[in-house]
């Protein structure tokens, strides 16, 4: 097959420090929410295969080391919501200058991060003993 | 009317018009997850506990058992949309980025089976 021409083309098109990382963020925790689709399919199995199975999948659901997912889970989510409402922004074609994306590249880690630790604080203090 | 020649259609070489559907699913799944991600993550912290008799009878409610399927049958629409763009843009040995798109379409189409039919057994089969 014939070489195709890519746009924009990485020799013409530098993105900017900022759109880069904020561009791989989104697809990490987006990656990173796929794997929490897994943990969330796998809950409510266990869940529809009665209170036994339930109990037993609680052994990993409930471990320390699944504590760590959820909270990065939670961090993924949220910043995966709030640059994905940005790039819905950028859809509608506002924002795209480059002194925008950038100010709003700050405001998107500045909100995703605020919001994280407000929920996991919140989750922290919800579970409390559990 | 198409100005794409017979030759390079059948080479592969023009555009198929999928991209433009990609594009408009995915907006469409993200913008129906922003309300419906925040309602499962607030829901999941604001239960009162996560034992077994109160998650079944929330899930078994007939607004929560819609809503979750609802959710889950997007998200995975959205993941797989996701996943494909991160299989074409890293794998580029044909073949294997085939078998990974491929692979990647099964695990989503069995995840939403799953997810859907462990909700609706919740909600209708009380499995105490």
């Amino acid at each position: 097959m014939r070489e195709r021409p890519l746009s924009p083309h990485w020799t013409i098109y530098r993105m900017s420090r900022y759109s880069l990382l904020s561009s791989f963020a989104n697809r990490a925790t987006g990656a990173l929410l796929s794997v929490g689709l897994l943990v969330l399919i796998y809950w409510l199995t266990s869940l529809a295969r009665g209170a036994h199975a339930y109990a037993r999948a609680q052994a990993v659901l409930g471990s320390d080391l699944a504590r760590v997912v959820y909270a990065g889970l939670i961090v993924a989510f949220c910043y995966h919501l709030v640059a994905g409402i940005r790039h819905l922004v950028w859809d509608t074609g506002r924002g795209l200058e480059k002194a925008q994306s950038q100010r709003s590249a700050w405001l998107v880690i500045t909100v995703s991060v605020l919001l994280a630790a407000a929920v996991c604080f919140w989750a922290l203090r919800a579970r409390e003993g559990v | 009317m198409s100005l794409q020649s017979p030759l390079g259609r059948v080479r592969g070489l023009g555009a198929s018009g999928n991209a433009v559907h990609h594009w408009w699913v995915q907006r469409l799944t993200s913008v129906a997850l922003v309300p419906l991600g925040i309602w499962l993550l607030v829901s999941l912290v604001a239960l009162p506990s996560l034992d077994f008799v109160t998650l079944v009878s929330w899930i078994g409610g007939t607004w929560t058992a819609s809503l979750l399927s609802v959710l889950i049958l997007t998200a995975c629409w959205h993941s797989r949309l996701g996943v494909q763009v991160i299989i074409e843009d890293y794998v580029h040995d044909h073949g294997l980025k085939m078998t990974s798109l491929v692979l990647s379409g099964f695990i989503h189409v069995l995840l939403a089976a799953l997810g859907v039919f462990a909700v609706l057994r919740i909600a209708f089969g009380s499995p105490l």
